[in-house]
């Protein structure tokens, strides 16, 4: 079954392209690793899908229903956003924090706990979210996109900034929720290493589409490998002149 | 003696108005605060102060026409701060600035220094007439219940903007309401603390509540306490002692803020001094 179609997706920025005919798919049960260097319009994409940017150019279409027709499927999706750090003071405890996941009026406390349980929590349901690590926040937040009981996760370099022990476990816990849960991911990262090892399909883009297909194709092809990494580091030089903030 | 003093009549009405401007103060204080607005209950107040010089100059009640702008102005100040490029800071300064100014200005127009502005600067609790109570009692409860209404959104929309419109919440129609009931929470509470010291009311209860509090829901209740607290010892004491009551008020919000600091910090160094026995 197909989740995602994005076809010919274009956006534009005061400042210039951000994203120029995209086209790509996603399939039930697929873990998509997005990758692209710093700029390259990875974050801007999942804006779209998400709903948040709608001035775009081309269709997204989520479950087969066009996203800007029909926005209620969007909530079959959750949503880890790339890590900013949460403010220590805010005063609401990890359960409180995942809660808020529910789009319901009425939270599920057995959802709740399930929730918490998977992203493996439960001790720390009732520390204040600030207090906890960067790892274990971004679990946390996992935690809070799963009550919802999502179809589709999309994860934007949820690991950035994490050591190196908790992205392991954070790893382990994408892994986990695609094979044994059955959802569908979208996992962007800069980890080469970490995509190549979780997805079975990649995308890889730099403001248009650099390559799409399945996983293996892509960090067996030499070539393919040698022409991205030349590819990212003009993005990281252009990104790094003078006037140019990306 | 202090039962004696809970026998004096506006001496009741003055709590009874205190305790339900405390509540709404403090409630929505928490969420001013964590979304970094602790200053914004400053600019409304002294937008209200614009309205209330209206209202001498146009014969109508000060505090209506303090409602009027400074719910215009709250809207204004979002909306400049949606669209534009302004600094949050530095859109609550223009607010608050436009707000004394025009003030300043009306009430020299109304009349100089024949219109006392006094008890709208600083406060007049024990003055509070009848219709007053009321009014501020149907305001509390409106307040309260739409914070209660909203409760989840609002804590959502104040953890993660971005995150709750993903999951649906129409975040700028929320902010919007949030502003309005902000405002209103502030020029109810003129006639406590008075225009000058009502952001202290909304931001020291809610920061010695983050202080101390676990979960969202305890850290609010542990705020309206404090705030009750306050407003409760601040009104006997000021009676007692014949002090101005905005400032005794305040003045004890305060020393119950430094008292949790105090308390926080001796327990550190304890905790501290524990680890390092232990090793």
């Amino acid at each position: 079954m197909r989740v995602v179609s994005v076809d010919k997706v274009s956006y534009r920025y005061e400042h210039g392209m951000a994203l120029d005919e995209i086209s790509f798919s996603v399939d039930e049960g697929d873990l998509l690793g997005m990758i692209g260097p710093n700029g390259a319009g990875k974050t801007t994409l999942f804006n779209c899908m998400l709903g948040l940017l709608s001035d775009y150019q081309g269709t997204i279409e989520i479950f087969g229903e066009d996203i800007k027709k029909n926005r209620k499927v969007l909530k079959s999706i959750g949503y880890v956003p790339q890590k900013n750090s949460i403010d220590r003071g805010f005063p609401a405890t990890v359960e409180e924090v995942v809660s808020l996941g529910i789009t319901v009026d009425k939270p599920s406390r057995v959802k709740i706990s399930s929730a918490l349980e998977t992203a493996g929590l439960v001790p720390e349901k009732d520390r204040r979210i600030g207090e906890l690590s960067g790892g274990q926040q971004q679990r946390a937040l996992i935690a809070k996109a799963l009550v919802n009981d999502p179809r589709l996760l999309i994860l934007d370099e949820p690991v950035t900034g994490i050591d190196l022990e908790m992205q392991n476990k954070f790893y382990s816990l994408v892994r986990n929720l695609n094979q044994e849960k059955k959802i569908t991911i979208i996992l962007s990262s800069h980890d080469l290493d970490a995509v190549n090892k979780l997805a079975n399909k990649v995308a890889c883009i730099n403001r248009s589409m650099f390559f799409h297909g399945d996983a293996h194709h892509f960090f067996d092809d030499e070539e393919l490998m040698k022409k991205y990494s030349e590819s990212s580091m003009q993005s990281h030089m252009h990104l790094h002149q003078p006037g140019n903030n990306g | 003696m202090v039962l004696d003093i809970l026998q004096v009549i506006f001496v009741q009405r003055a709590l009874i108005t205190g305790i339900a401007v405390a509540a709404i103060c403090s409630v929505v204080g928490i969420f001013l605060v964590l979304r970094r607005q602790s200053l914004f209950g400053d600019a409304l107040s002294h937008m209200a102060f614009g309205g209330i010089a209206v209202g001498f100059l146009g014969n109508v009640y000060p505090l209506w026409a303090a409602f009027a702008f400074s719910i215009l102005g709250a809207l204004g100040i979002t909306k400049l701060r949606q669209s534009t490029r302004i600094p949050p800071d530095a859109a609550v300064a223009v607010l608050l600035s436009s707000g004394l100014a025009l003030g300043v200005v009306l009430a020299n127009l109304a009349g100089g220094p024949n219109v006392n502005l006094n008890s709208y600067l600083f406060g007049s609790i024990l003055l509070v007439s009848n219709e007053e109570i009321m009014m501020i009692m149907l305001i509390s409860v409106g307040v309260l219940a739409v914070i209660a209404a909203l409760y989840r959104k609002l804590v959502y929309m104040t953890f993660d903007e971005e995150q709750a419109k993903v999951s649906g919440l129409q975040v700028s129609k929320l902010n919007y309401l949030f502003i309005i009931v902000a405002s209103i929470t502030v020029v109810a509470s003129i006639r406590l603390v008075g225009i000058l010291l009502i952001s202290s009311l909304i931001v020291i209860p809610s920061i010695s509540a983050m202080m101390i509090g676990k979960g969202f829901k305890k850290t609010m209740l542990i705020a309206v306490s404090i705030s009750v607290f306050s407003v409760v010892t601040g009104i006997i004491v000021s009676y007692a002692a014949d002090t101005a009551p905005g400032g005794t008020i305040v003045l004890v919000t305060i020393a119950v803020f430094l008292a949790i600091l105090g308390w926080k910090s001796v327990r550190k160094a304890r905790q501290k001094e524990a680890l390092i026995t232990r090793l």
